[in-house]
């Protein structure tokens, strides 16, 4: 009965996004267009939280177990609340003229698919379909991203494509690679590429094969999480796609690639002869957390500014959980969370700021505190959670980091603190100047305070995170990394 | 001794790595596309080969579309795109065909050295068309790096991904190889319409700057 229950909730989790872009591809109204979104968005929510109760275990295609559940939530709760800020930016986008109704259209059929793959991505229990609907997402990104029909951000979409497709097209050989290498074991057909199968069987596996499969997959979905040296087009996809777009990537779509490697991870794992997948992960981590902190610097455009912050962040995660072990995977769960949270709430920002600014140009943007105080004061908080200051969850999370990085490599602590420090330092510095001082240049009226409702839920989420996580969830995240190894 | 079946396999899948050779140093674009068309007729015929040796009849569909979509339908439509932007008989920068050929051959003998050990446990067919289908995605990479143009830049990815289906029917049962095979040509038609469309309708911006001018003279607006 209750797992009856839960394949309903999973079900609706694919259904209504599918049909939702259908209904909305065909729906010539845009702010009918942008409540049905949200509409939509909220009952995927809803379904995605009964999860919990239902359990509906697995078969060859899909899969709910402790490590997807949360991520499914959390992708629905942001793809919810983007979707609500989506609705108050757009209708500005469309005064200014910069998209017209036939955009809108488009753009909310698109943000439907793009939280049906993520949803069928997370969902996926066999390792094919994870391939198809990454590869779906990254389709449906390109066209977000190019949808002003500037130079730039044809440029930027053109960019993504061209990376992204070579990501996932190398992410594809692995996966073969690693069908390849159950298939002498567990037969033909799809059991075969079932991966809580996969795992059972997985100490059988050849491990040269298993090797290569996981280089393959590190390199194509690492890609797609944006880690250096793979990460060139995510600063123009962030900066030039609409910001809710920016907000969903960063939060959302490259935790769904680091999910995928992860998930490949365990496989290894499980494999003792095979390469430890670790070093390799903790490496790539701590270079993308490096570079980034260099390429704060001289960032001119706010949201390449943040874009460069969602690659230092992907790299702290990738190497908590490269470390592994029960501390600094719990500190990498809960980073990938905090993560999502804080930086959507910061790109809510950005994307009212360049609203009101009328740029995203760095040094034209000065004393937003005193100009509109709601949005500063917004981007302060946001930007202090970033970067980690201690009331904050991030705080904790790479307070996690950095301890179990101290106790078992403290040599490896060293570059990590400094990467941390850096990305600390320039963040708050640019800051400064973003948010006090004299203000300059155009000043239209902020928005109306009620649509700063979603970028408030998500600080007050992640300022609670930092003074209390409730029982229920500690023991989750303990449990399930655990299961990570 | 080797069955012919296993001949005939190696010789189709041979025959790949043999056409993306050709693919690194055709400098016209016309020529690029007539070359990637027989790379996807190619394909046809290791995969249907490979329907017919595995008795899996799904694979018949992959070479389906590999032949109508890849082989005709996109060659076509990209030489449209050419000729209309006027680029026919733009001369390509490869850097010398010594250079490339150099860099191919070690990628091949790459691909072959890395992937012939790690797969002996599998069947020899499997084995193969795996280390040919590696080498012709790297020879797709290496295209890749090797061009500006962005008509020469989905060729080469077009062939990378020919390879990847090569891989794909060559993993003996791999399930839904018929889907990724089609959520492929999907990704690549999108490109194909989509984006080149949209850059010549909507902004005349073009592949390349000295292309695009001659566009503008003659459009007549």
């Amino acid at each position: 009965m209750n797992s009856d229950l839960g394949w309903m909730a999973m079900t609706t989790l694919l259904a209504i996004p599918a049909g939702a872009a259908l209904l909305l591809a065909g729906l010539p109204r845009y702010r009918l267009g942008a409540r049905l979104n949200a509409g939509a968005a909220l009952i995927s929510l809803l379904a995605s939280m009964t999860l919990f109760w239902t359990q509906p275990g697995a078969n060859v295609y899909l899969r709910v177990d402790d490590f997807n559940i949360y991520l499914i939530v959390l992708n629905n709760l942001v793809s919810f609340t983007t979707s609500a800020f989506s609705a108050g930016y757009i209708a500005h986008e469309l005064e200014t003229g910069r998209l017209t109704p036939k955009h809108l259209r488009f753009y909310h059929a698109m943000y439907q698919a793009l939280v049906f793959a993520m949803n069928l991505a997370l969902l996926a229990n066999n390792i094919g379909l994870l391939w198809v609907a990454i590869e779906l997402a990254t389709l449906v990104t390109v066209l977000m991203v190019g949808i002003y029909r500037t130079r730039e951000a044809l440029e930027a979409a053109w960019k993504y494509f061209i990376l992204g497709s070579l990501g996932i097209a190398l992410a594809l050989f692995g996966t073969i690679l690693v069908y390849l290498a159950a298939q002498p074991v567990m037969g033909q057909g799809l059991p075969a590429m079932a991966w809580d199968q996969l795992l059972t069987h997985a100490h059988a596996f050849d491990p040269a094969l298993l090797n290569l499969a996981f280089i393959f997959l590190l390199l194509g979905y690492g890609t797609k999480a944006g880690l250096v040296p793979l990460h060139a087009w995510l600063p123009d996809a962030h900066a030039e796609g609409p910001t809710p777009i920016s907000a969903v990537l960063s939060g959302l779509l490259l935790n769904v690639a680091l999910y995928a490697v992860l998930r490949f991870k365990m496989l290894m794992n499980a494999n003792p002869s095979a390469l430890a997948p670790g070093p390799l992960m903790a490496g790539l981590g701590l270079l993308s957390l490096l570079f980034a902190g260099f390429m704060f610097y001289r960032r001119g455009d706010i949201k390449r500014l943040f874009a460069y912050s969602s690659i230092e962040h992907m790299g702290i995660m990738t190497f908590a959980f490269g470390m592994g072990g029960p501390l600094a995977n719990f500190a990498g769960l809960l980073h990938m969370t905090m993560h999502s949270l804080t930086k959507s709430a910061i790109f809510f920002a950005v994307g009212y700021i360049s609203q009101v600014k009328g740029t995203q140009r760095i040094s034209t943007i000065h004393g937003l505190t005193a100009t509109h105080p709601l949005l500063g004061w917004g981007l302060v908080a946001g930007v202090m959670a970033i970067a980690g200051m201690p009331p904050f969850g991030v705080f904790m999370s790479e307070f996690l980091v950095v301890s179990s990085t101290f106790a078992r490599e403290p040599w490896l602590a060293l570059p990590l603190v400094i990467g941390l420090l850096l990305g600390f330092g320039t963040l708050l510095w640019r800051l400064h100047g973003i948010a006090f001082g004299e203000s300059q240049g155009a000043n239209m009226p902020g928005p109306a305070p009620v649509t700063a409702l979603p970028m408030m839920m998500h600080l007050i989420l992640v300022l609670a995170a930092g003074f209390w996580l409730p029982g229920p969830l500690v023991a989750w995240f303990q449990s399930v990394a655990a299961l990570l190894g | 001794m080797h069955s012919l079946e296993f001949d005939i396999a190696h010789f189709l899948a041979g025959s790949m790595v043999v056409i993306s050779l050709l693919l690194l140093y055709q400098d016209r674009l016309y020529a690029l596309l007539k070359v990637f068309a027989l790379h996807s007729l190619a394909l046809t015929l290791a995969v249907g080969w490979q329907a017919y040796i595995q008795e899996a009849h799904h694979l018949y569909v992959t070479a389906g579309i590999a032949l109508i979509f890849k082989a005709i339908v996109i060659p076509a439509a990209l030489y449209r795109i050419v000729r209309r932007l006027g680029i026919h008989r733009t001369l390509e920068v490869v850097g010398g065909v010594g250079r490339d050929m150099l860099a191919g051959a070690a990628l091949v003998a790459l691909a072959i050295l890395v992937m012939l050990p790690v797969t002996a446990g599998t069947d020899a067919v499997a084995r193969e068309d795996l280390a040919f289908a590696l080498a012709v995605v790297l020879l797709g990479l290496l295209l890749m790096v090797n061009r500006h143009n962005a008509v020469s830049l989905v060729i080469g990815f077009m062939s990378l991904e020919n390879g990847l289906v090569l891989a794909a029917a060559g993993a003996r049962g791999m399930p839904l190889a018929v889907e990724i095979s089609v959520a492929f040509s999907v990704l690549i038609a999108l490109i194909v319409i989509g984006i080149f469309l949209f850059r010549i309708r909507e902004r005349f911006d073009s592949v390349d700057m000295q292309a695009m001018d001659a566009f503008r003279g003659e459009r007549r607006r």
